[in-house]
């Protein structure tokens, strides 16, 4: 499944000698990806190897993901391994257990990128060269969300000022969006990569090569394009409710935006899921 | 298919007069609000309001039959009514949420609920009532079509407005008068050029007068949730029905409208993309 999402990611990295194992693996999750207990049809080696790195961000991303309780013990347990990360299994290159990084089939990265932190710049580096896929987990990774607005001039670090989406210094493959990430985004993700359903995935892919996140993406490239119907959405999807209405058109409050990028994410006229929502309501 | 997927087509009307006194046609949407309602099936509703009896159409969460009729007939401007979608869960806390929702907005919710960007929100909607609109307009359109085209000193006299017959109508004083439809084509919102959809094609339930006699509703039933809370509130003596069979100018006239929005506006999408501006990209 991981080499079939490389190649649609349009990886170059070389196919793993496990994918025909992980093919298999699939299989019985996708037949009841949210119940428990594939765990016994496959072999350890065959889950994917996740990593989770934060950067610079407030942890609300791995708050999300451990919001979905109902699945999260058997994707933690049964269908992943996660190999590397501090917040969920305490390893970390420049933490206690300093040790190299692990090679990944799948980085989730949380929070902007400090250029002033050595070691943030580092272990994204190092990530791309270790992982098959990077993921920008949440809108810190994804835009820079509220860490665009960093300044600098603060403790710990006064020199730290400037925080840049992960995508300005690496490829990135995938991106979700959210101040948080919604926690049934990221539920329905993990089931469409266990499912290999890659129709699903396509919108985070496309919107990996993008890193520009906020009201005035509304105003850009929807309302400007003449696009835009007034029907409230990007009002929905707002998480500071920056989004006012002005003649039936959205009115981004900028005092108020973090630049999460949702608006823009969410509205009906930069993308349509006609295929996925058929499917879902078999209309 | 220029009508979507349904189960059932007829025409309805509800029983209740203090409903039909203020609905535009047949009263389906406040009956099925109301009986919603009062069931339980929801605990209030996201519709478009006009509080200020202005025609400026307010996004308003309802929680009583009262209030449904309060805000009840159509409103032929914009109403971002998905923005209030927010409020009814947060604010008023409702955990089971009617909307009520032209194609557009209908489009912005599924998709909400395909990719749930937003926490905790849309899944929280469990019927969707959508509306047959061709077009939408701005408030500055509609004055114009009082002051200007119909001689009125202001929009505000007028105590009704309609579509039907070829014309748009006001009413003032209990004297109807009617404007060409033809006379209005350029006074619509741009981003209706785009629209595809003109009965609602991924709602639960579909409502709009065209293809049923004055007084009456056209009805195409979609999903199962549409399909029993149409057939309880009928059996329930709210709503009453007739074939469309048995109904002029019927179903033919409904087909012709919605392909003809279809050929128009995928004609007009082809064009802008030809021109190199930006149009919905649909997965």
């Amino acid at each position: 499944m991981f080499d079939k999402l490389k190649k649609a990611f349009g990886g170059s990295e070389e196919p793993k000698p496990k994918v025909q194992k992980e093919v298999k693996a699939a299989a019985p999750a996708k037949e009841e990806p949210k119940a428990a207990a594939p765990a016994e049809t496959k072999a350890a080696s065959s889950k994917p190897r996740i990593g989770y790195i934060h950067l610079s961000g407030c942890t609300g991303d791995a708050m999300s993901l451990t919001e979905n309780y109902d699945i999260l013990s058997t994707v933690l347990t049964d269908m992943v391994d996660i190999v590397y990360g501090q917040t969920l299994v305490d390893k970390w290159i420049h933490g206690t257990y300093a040790e190299e990084m692990p090679e990944m089939d799948v980085c989730l990265i949380e929070g902007s990128v400090c250029l002033q932190d050595e070691h943030s710049v580092h272990e994204l580096l190092t990530a791309r060269e270790k992982s098959g896929l990077i993921v920008a987990f949440g809108s810190c990774a994804v835009t820079g969300c509220f860490t665009t607005y960093a300044r600098g001039g603060q403790q710990a670090q006064p020199k730290h000022e400037s925080y840049l989406p992960i995508s300005s210094l690496v490829k990135v493959d995938a991106a979700l969006p959210g101040c948080p990430v919604a926690p049934e985004m990221i539920a329905k993700t993990v089931v469409a990569v266990c499912e290999g359903d890659l129709d699903y995935l396509k919108p985070a892919m496309d919107l990996a090569a993008c890193n520009a996140g906020c009201g005035c993406d509304v105003l850009t490239n929807v309302v400007r394009q003449g696009l835009c119907s007034g029907c409230g959405t990007c009002g929905l999807a707002c998480p500071t409710r920056a989004m006012g209405y002005s003649e039936g058109r959205p009115s981004c409050d900028r005092d108020r935006c973090i630049k999460c990028g949702t608006c823009y994410v969410m509205c009906p006229r930069s993308w349509l899921p006609e295929g996925r929502i058929k499917k879902e309501t078999g209309l | 298919m220029p009508l979507g997927t349904y189960k059932e087509a007829v025409s309805a009307r509800s029983t209740d007069s203090k409903i039909l006194d203020v609905s535009q046609d047949g009263g389906i949407v406040s009956a099925l609000l109301c009986y919603a309602i009062d069931e339980g099936i929801i605990e209030g509703a996201v519709v478009a309001g006009t509080p200020d009896d202005d025609w400026r159409p307010i996004p308003t969460v309802v929680t009583s039959s009262d209030e449904v009729i309060a805000a009840a007939g159509t409103k032929y401007s914009m109403s971002p009514t998905l923005s209030a979608l927010k409020d009814a869960v947060r604010q008023n806390g409702l955990e089971k949420v009617g909307v009520v929702a032209t194609p557009c907005q209908v489009q912005g919710l599924r998709k909400a609920k395909a990719y749930p960007f937003t926490r905790f929100v849309t899944e929280k909607v469990n019927l969707i009532i959508g509306i047959y609109c061709m077009e939408n307009f701005p408030m500055a359109s509609l004055d114009t079509f009082a002051t200007s085209k119909l001689g009125f000193d202001s929009l505000t006299e007028a105590s009704k407005m309609d579509i039907g017959k070829g014309k748009f109508w006001l009413t003032k004083d209990g004297e109807d008068k009617g404007l060409a439809i033809k006379e209005t084509h350029g006074y619509e919102q741009a981003g209706c050029n785009v629209c595809q959809d003109y009965v609602a094609e991924w709602a639960d339930v579909s409502t709009g007068s065209v293809g049923s006699p004055d007084g009456w509703s056209t009805v195409l039933v979609r999903t199962d949730d549409g399909e029993s809370v149409f057939k309880a509130a009928v059996d329930a003596g709210l709503i009453e029905t007739k074939p469309m069979d048995d109904v002029k100018p019927g179903l033919p006239l409904l087909e012709k409208l919605a392909k003809g929005k279809k050929d128009k506006n995928t004609a007009e999408r082809e064009r802008r993309a030809k021109m190199g501006v930006r149009i919905p990209t649909i997965y």
